[in-house]
């Protein structure tokens, strides 16, 4: 009864929330923004007489500044300066050219270019520890076809020097630091108190719960299953998690005698998934039913590798097939070849483009984060499922976040700040 | 295979050998047979509606005819489709548009083969644009066969305009730096410096002996940069990286499927900017831009086939709704 | 060891990336690049492990013609072909005036690349155009209310993001023709689905990760 009243009450607030949304977006249409203006840039100056008039000659820019760049490893210096009283719509000044030296008396090279109106530039290649000094040069010149029939230039005072220096802790990733302690923070908390023999509830995952079924359903046909595990390397953890579910499901193969294959797309997860079969097999007693090619490798290329798995399930017909991992264009070819076979699918990917073709084309679909809360659930170990519990606490933490930073923003309080990342 | 899949496969392939050996070139239907031939289809659509509703459901192959059909024959139609500008492309054009004659623009191919008919036609749309208005294009690539995809639209535009290879030149107009591997690692050394992550071209030009390069450091030094991504990494990797910490302008060309995941960057981020200018999003965006750059090419034609396509599924979501009732009822 | 040493490896980099991403000052800002050209070299010889693997159990298939015995020769005479195609060309490359590459166009590799590779990837992603109508077909029913708004969705935008759906509207004011619709489906429905999925998979992850991190998963060596 308490279950039922529960699902109620969050299938009536499920409902609440997404009608007060519809509400809201249909009295609000997105609005584009302006483009943005796109910074010039010339090719480089050939050699042109020099002996010309005064008034070709623009103001120069004055009142050149310097400063380090933050949060970087050094490398990096912002120049800025005050524009030419030139610089204008139709005004002598067409650009800016930048001009980097390790002594106030020169020589002075040619860093880059900007365009007239603007009025900073980042100097990218700053060598660290050194001392430069700068001078901005507004131009003014002529071209046709690209090349110059004239031009004048006018200097700024030097300005300098100014150093670069790379910093210790990146400043702008401290609400991101604070982002992960609190996340960490909850985990290893909840992970603690597990270790203290705390239980933790954890609601039925459908995909997994079937994971039992489905192994049964093939071996009472007297048919293999087929496991897929992406087509990611051993990088991503979306292909660890799923080589976690393979251990699970290779255990109950194994004890029903039920031939599991896997065929991968990467070397490295063919020797991962080799050992975690081989083991799954070991740990049931039944080390000598475990076959070395039911692991194998297919190919890297996405498309060939899904060629040859249709071709597999076409041909050999499984009654079960596992699709779980990181999957990209190549999923729904996969998936609905599977289901014009008559297998009965289990997918799971944290690919937002690819779960709409897996939940139309399988039975079953681990959506996102149920893919990595499959090892907690399916061993039940303490730990980890305090793991998960600390993982939905950092949810809420960050759901009060976006809740409280919307209405603060609506009132006009800029808070987004808070929250960019860099 | 059974006999007689063996068999109908073989006709179909006989069929199209015929087709394609002794048909007329360029095979093209008058208004009229078009015309016919989209009342013929929608006649076959009834047909299977009426049979559906009487309790005889089609199998998955009859599905496949049709939308093969639908996607085949509108090659061979000329139909106008009036096309409406999306903001998110006139938004690409508008940036393009105001870039002055040899700005340079850091073209990135982040696609494969099998994304070609897609991204395709929008590279060769954007090169043909690009050389019409003497823009200078510095191609690279975070995918292997990328660069050779970006040669494969410069050599299309060559095509669609001979005027175009008259007057470009390579290393002065235009440069292949090739394919770099390390996905976003790449990116992140090209806003130090272009030349780390490609000390040589394509064809082993050392860097510093190209003309076009002199004096393109980084990311600095680029006008504008164009993205045409299949997936990872791709157009999320340049916005993180190469927008956000060296504030590159970058405008994109995507997959349909990918495009979604995009969406987001096109809206305004922290400090009022938007972190993507513009977005081709799939065929649409590709037809759309040849729209606006008033030269209707592949895109346009293929997107005719798209439309086709896109009402023939939706016609079997109809039919398969009816099935469903009608199993429903059929079980009552 | 066998356990110990790959959890201590996995803890040590796993510590190290999460230091790194915080501490710009040299040597830290290097660390991202070092594995990642360390991971890449050993993804590079692991790729013998595949191609080696997938050799040995193709020859045994073939030699003892047990099921698929001719799809494995198959992949056995292409595997060979482009292996030996791709070395003559790279010798002849090599020896050439002036010398080329062997994935030049004009080499026998660049026309097996473009006239059989790049047309058989392009093919299996062409099927992608059958399986969405067939799984469209079956799977877009209006069985309950989601599904039914689901339905609609699917309808808005396949009709919306091609011209014709303003052909079918094309009655209506601007604001409201399909195209429209399928934009703001688009920007406002599916944006705000995706923030979401992502949000939760990007704490799936974190979590993940530091499971794995602190060595209490260990799936990947194994298991216990």
């Amino acid at each position: 009864m308490k279950y039922n009243s529960v699902v109620t009450a969050r299938f009536a607030a499920g409902w609440g929330c997404l009608l007060l949304f519809l509400l809201v977006s249909l009295f609000s249409m997105p609005v584009l923004a302006q483009e943005e203006p796109v910074t010039v840039d010339t090719e480089s100056l050939l050699v042109v007489p020099d002996s010309l008039p005064l008034e070709y000659y623009p103001l120069p820019p004055s009142n050149v500044r310097m400063k380090d760049v933050p949060n970087d490893a050094g490398g990096s210096l912002l120049i800025e300066w005050d524009l030419s009283l030139d610089d204008y719509e139709g005004g002598k000044v067409k650009e800016y050219r930048i001009l980097r030296g390790e002594a106030a008396e020169g020589p002075f090279e040619e860093l880059g270019s900007t365009a007239r109106g603007t009025a900073s530039f980042t100097d990218n290649q700053a060598k660290r520890g050194i001392k430069l000094f700068y001078k901005i040069a507004a131009l003014n010149y002529e071209k046709t076809n690209g090349e110059f029939l004239w031009k004048a230039s006018s200097e700024s005072d030097v300005a300098g020097p100014a150093v670069s220096t790379a910093q210790w802790f990146n400043l702008s990733r401290l609400n991101i630091f604070i982002g992960i302690i609190i996340l960490c923070g909850a985990i290893i908390y909840f992970i603690t108190a597990a270790k203290r023999g705390k239980s933790f509830y954890i609601r039925k995952i459908a995909g997994i719960e079937e994971v039992e079924n489905a192994v049964g359903r093939a071996t009472e046909m007297g048919r293999s299953i087929y496991y897929i595990p992406g087509i990611s390397d051993m990088d991503d953890v979306q292909t660890l998690a799923s080589l976690t579910i393979l251990g699970h499901v290779s255990a109950i193969a194994a004890e029903n005698d039920t031939r599991i294959d896997v065929p991968v797309s990467k070397s490295m997860v063919m020797v991962t998934a080799r050992e975690v079969v081989k083991e799954a097999y070991s740990k049931v007693g039944r080390p000598d039913s475990f076959q070395e090619d039911q692991v194998r490798y297919i190919t890297d290329d996405q498309f060939g590798y899904a060629a040859a798995v249709d071709g597999l399930f076409v041909r050999e017909k499984p009654a079960t097939i596992f699709l779980i991992g990181a999957f990209f264009a190549e999923s729904l070819i996969v998936a609905e070849t599977g289901n014009s076979i008559g297998a009965i699918q289990i997918s799971g990917t944290a690919m937002p483009a690819q779960l709409p073709f897996f939940i139309t084309a399988c039975d079953y679909t681990l959506i996102g984060e149920e893919l990595f809360a499959a090892s907690a659930y399916l061993s039940r170990e303490p730990k980890l499922l305090g793991s998960l519990k600390g993982q939905d606490l950092g949810k809420a933490v960050f759901l009060l976040a976006i809740l409280i930073g919307v209405i603060l923003e609506s009132f006009g309080v800029p808070v987004h700040e808070l929250f960019s990342v860099r | 295979m059974r006999a007689r899949e063996l068999i109908v496969s073989g006709l179909i392939i006989l069929f199209f050998l015929a087709c394609y050996f002794f048909s007329p070139k360029p095979m093209e239907f008058s208004r009229s047979t078009s015309v016919l031939i989209i009342f013929l289809l929608a006649a076959a659509f009834v047909y299977v509606f009426i049979r559906t509703f009487r309790g005889r459901f089609i199998g998955r192959r009859v599905v496949f005819i049709f939308v093969g059909v639908a996607l085949v024959l509108p090659f061979f139609m000329k139909f106008p489709l009036p096309l409406q500008i999306s903001p998110e492309v006139q938004s690409v054009y508008d940036a393009l548009e105001k870039l002055p004659p040899h700005s340079k623009i850091l073209a990135s191919f982040d696609y494969d083969p099998p994304s070609a008919p897609e991204l395709q036609p929008m590279a060769v749309a954007f090169m043909k644009y690009a050389f019409e208005h003497d823009l200078k294009i510095i191609i690279m690539g975070l995918w292997p066969q990328g660069p050779q995809q970006a040669d494969q639209a410069i050599q299309a535009a060559f095509i669609e305009n001979p005027d175009l290879k008259q007057k470009t030149k390579y290393g002065v107009d235009y440069v292949n730096l090739g394919f770099q591997s390390g996905y976003e690692f790449v990116i992140l050394q090209m806003g130090q410096s272009f030349k780390s992550m490609f000390p040589a071209d394509l064809y082993n030009t050392p860097y510093d002996s190209i003309p076009l390069l002199k004096n393109v450091s980084n990311f600095s030094n680029v006008d504008f940069s164009m993205n045409f991504s299949a997936g990872k990494p791709g157009t999320a990797e340049w916005v993180q990286i190469a927008v956000d910490r060296f504030q590159l302008p970058l405008a994109a060309g995507n997959t349909a499927v990918q495009a979604p995941m995009i969406y987001p960057y096109l809206k305004k981020g922290s400090k009022g900017k938007k972190q993507l200018i513009g977005l081709l999003g799939g065929m649409a965006g590709g037809a759309e831009f040849e729209k606006l750059t008033k030269k209707p090419a592949k895109a346009t034609t293929y997107l005719l086939s798209q439309s086709f396509a896109h009402v023939a599924v939706v016609i079997f979501i109809i039919i398969g709704n009816v099935a469903f009732f009608r199993e429903k009822k059929g079980k009552k | 060891m066998r356990r110990e040493l790959p959890l201590a490896i996995a803890f040590i980099a796993g510590v190290i990336f999460f230091i790194a991403y915080f501490i710009p000052h040299p040597p830290f800002n290097r660390f991202e690049n070092w594995f990642s050209d360390w991971f890449a070299i050993v993804a590079a010889f692991a790729i013998w492990l595949g191609a080696l693997n997938l050799m040995k159990i193709s020859f045994i298939k073939v030699i003892r013609k047990k099921s698929d015995w001719l799809h494995a020769l198959l992949i056995i005479i292409s595997f060979v072909i482009i292996v030996v195609i791709g070395f003559y060309e790279g010798y002849r490359g090599l020896h050439a005036n002036p010398p080329f590459s062997f994935r030049d166009p004009g080499t026998a590799f660049d026309w097996l690349y473009v006239n059989v590779y790049s047309t058989l990837s392009a093919t299996m992603f062409a099927l992608l155009a059958f399986f969405v109508a067939s799984a469209s077909y079956r799977a877009f029913r209006a069985r309950n209310l989601e599904a039914t708004l689901l339905l609609l969705a699917a309808f808005f935008v396949m009709l919306g993001r091609v011209p014709i759906g303003d052909v079918i509207t094309g009655w209506l004011p601007r604001a409201y023709q399909m195209s429209q619709w399928a934009s703001w489906i688009m920007n406002v429905l599916n944006t705000a689905g995706q923030r979401a999925i992502m949000i939760g998979i990007a704490l799936g992850l974190v979590s993940t990760s530091l499971r794995i991190i602190l060595g209490l998963e260990r799936s990947y060596i194994g298991g216990d």
